[in-house]
């Protein structure tokens, strides 16, 4: 996956938040390329440590209360070198991030105009007569029906899909070449989650982005990725193309994922569920694969006992042995321990 | 937002008027009346009775009331009986001397806690923080009356740097002396009343502050790439500020609260001495105007809290 258009390279990196006192991973040992053009999807379950590496990636952690260890290569710059004053240099200009909860992640007492044109202020050199229309630009980009208006209002003025919207402005206002787009469209109904992922293709094809798509949502998945990384208790256990991970998937945990997505064609049978919850940060084996307590059938001597990840074709990648005679406890042939 | 603003006062008006009742029918219900031991006390109840007659005493409480209204907008609050002298001229006089006592402390109040809540806030857990923090629950902890003895105690009598009652001193003469022996005289009240009254707005603000800190709208403006010091200030600092304005306008009614502690204290003759001693006098007349002049500056108080919100927040105005 070494390849030059890889211009993010997420080499070993783990991230450790302190509870009373000790350090334990979030994510931990986390490899990963983005390309220009090329949408990542991250997928996993709600305390996978998805948000972590992407706030991760922006440096938004309180550096008194995590621990963050290994190298995020940016276009040649190892960002976690970086300190606070050089990291606002890509904040916003080179990386732009949106984020999941469109209704708290706007300032209430700023008008929509400055609220964006804020992040020009400190990457641009523009008039501002310049940074008034590019804002007018910018909301009619992302599917504003009438952007003056939008300008002058508050966020309280506006529909969730439409402070989505201005969110996915300031993130894209100064052409960034990575958009981490956090759950961006979690908080929103289903018609305007469709058009909101359209905005965001849409301006990946214009400004030739990679984009890192966190959501756990495999609909969307399925409709944007080009590539997808399967995370599992803070690491990731499989990585490929949006095709191989769909059509072939090998990880217990992204196959009993699938499993547990609604299908159409058998809408009678029950869904799909896999027993247990993600550990917490304090109960996470530091051995052994992570995922097998929630896979109880699988005989133990299936998993490694530090797992690794396997290439399985080009480019797709799985943790753990026990992918290779996996079966579901319904499915024939299947083996209990 | 003139709307707003033109809305609330209209919204004041049937306020003020219900208070006024009240206060009239409060004073009603007052035992006594203005006659009896005022005159003689061996007068002729014929006469008294007589006297009650002509003032239009024995009129339906509404007659009277709007007698009373009538006055009322005449600038007539009657007579005071301990002084023999019209309540307005009484009232006059030390309002001026509360006004700025209370306006006094209230800036220094906020020149003490704004900076002190921020930087507590800002910087939580450090050790400036833990210092502020105990001394707003010490101060907290004491009595205000308590405050104000030790405070004349200490600064004023075993180190004697302060007046320590009065409003001015005897020997002022000329406007620049008597405006630099005002100020003296108001100088350690106003300091004691802003260091108990930092203590709420310095624990409101500390924690707006560590709230905005964590807030979503702050981590997008740190994704944006603003420094921490212009997210601080244009980010943190308004919407901490919220509740502390919204606190302004009330804190007229703490004031008003306090002034009848420290007027008490340091003998300072304001409209807070006058209301303690008209209470011990049961001076009717003047009672009823300060509860009526209390009650409106109170009401004022909440109208100047609306008004400064509907300006810094945006989510309340009327468009």
């Amino acid at each position: 996956m070494e390849t030059a258009s890889n211009f993010l390279n997420i080499k070993d990196v783990s991230t450790a938040f302190k509870i009373n006192g000790q350090f334990y991973d979030a994510i931990s040992h986390i490899d990963l390329q983005v390309q220009h053009d090329e949408i990542l999807a991250i997928v996993g379950e709600s305390g996978c440590g998805k948000s972590t590496l992407a706030t991760t990636i922006m440096g938004l952690h309180d550096p008194s209360e995590t621990k963050i260890s290994g190298e995020i290569d940016f276009e040649g710059t190892n960002l976690l070198q970086l300190d606070d004053a050089d990291y606002n240099q890509f904040r916003g200009a080179k990386i732009g991030m949106i984020f999941q909860d469109p209704l708290s992640a706007l300032n209430p007492l700023k008008r929509i105009e400055d609220q964006i044109s804020e992040v020009m202020d400190y990457h641009t050199k523009l008039t501002k007569e310049e940074k008034h229309d590019r804002v007018l630009q910018l909301l009619d980009e992302v599917g504003i029906v009438n952007p003056k208006r939008t300008a002058r209002q508050f966020p309280h003025e506006l529909s969730g899909g439409m402070r989505q919207r201005v969110i996915i402005a300031i993130a894209i206002a100064c052409k960034p070449d990575l958009i981490i787009a956090d759950e961006p469209t979690t908080a929103l109904d289903v018609t305007i989650q469709a058009q909101i992922l359209d905005v965001l293709r849409a301006i990946q094809k214009e400004n030739h982005a990679g984009i890192i798509l966190i959501t756990h949502d495999l609909g969307v998945v399925a409709e944007t990725a080009d590539r997808v990384a399967v995370m599992y208790a803070g690491q990731i256990v499989e990585q490929g193309t949006a095709e191989q991970i769909f059509n072939t998937p090998e990880h217990p945990y992204t196959r009993s994922l699938l499993r547990s997505m609604p299908q159409r064609d058998n809408e009678n049978d029950d869904l799909y569920v896999i027993d247990g919850n993600v550990p917490s940060l304090q109960k996470m084996p530091s051995t052994g694969d992570r995922f097998a307590p929630r896979i109880p059938w699988v005989p133990a001597e299936a998993h490694e006992a530090n797992p690794t990840m396997h290439e399985v074709a080009p480019g797709h990648e799985v943790r753990c042995t026990c992918y290779k005679h996996f079966k579901f406890p319904d499915e024939k042939g299947s083996v209990t321990a | 937002m003139w709307k707003t603003i033109l809305r609330r006062i209209l919204i004041m008006i049937p306020e003020v008027i219900i208070l006024s009742i009240l206060v009239f029918l409060l004073a009603k219900a007052m035992p006594g009346d203005p006659f009896t031991g005022s005159i003689n006390p061996k007068a002729d109840p014929q006469q008294i009775h007589h006297l009650m007659k002509i003032n239009g005493l024995y009129d339906p409480w509404y007659q009277q009331y709007w007698h009373w209204v009538v006055h009322l907008f005449h600038g007539n609050l009657g007579n005071s009986y301990q002084y023999q002298e019209p309540v307005t001229r009484l009232i006059g006089g030390r309002a001026a001397n509360t006004l700025w006592l209370a306006l006094f402390t209230m800036i220094l109040t906020y020149a003490f806690a704004l900076p002190m809540g921020v930087y507590a806030g800002r910087h939580e857990g450090k050790l400036p923080d833990t210092i502020i923090r105990v001394y707003t629950y010490v101060t907290y902890c004491i009595p205000f009356f308590v405050i104000l003895v030790l405070g004349i105690w200490i600064f004023g009598y075993v180190f004697g740097w302060f007046p320590t009652t009065g409003s001015i001193s005897s020997s002022a003469s000329g406007w620049l002396s008597t405006i630099g022996s005002r100020f003296y005289h108001i100088l350690l009240p106003g300091i004691l009343g802003a260091l108990f009254g930092t203590v709420n707005i310095v624990q409101y603000l500390r924690s707006e502050v560590i709230d905005a800190k964590g807030s979503d709208y702050v981590r997008t403006a740190r994704s944006k790439g603003v420094p921490s010091k212009d997210i601080y200030r244009h980010h943190i600092f308004r919407n901490s500020l919220l509740p502390i304005a919204a606190f302004a306008g009330y804190s007229i009614t703490g004031l008003l609260n306090g002034s009848i502690f420290t007027e008490t204290v340091f003998s300072y003759p304001g409209m807070g001495l006058l209301f303690v001693n008209s209470i011990s006098y049961r001076d009717y007349t003047v009672i009823t105007a300060l509860v009526l002049i209390y009650g409106i500056l109170n009401l004022l108080g909440t109208l100047l809290s609306d008004i400064i919100l509907s300006i810094v927040d945006p989510r309340i105005r009327i468009e």
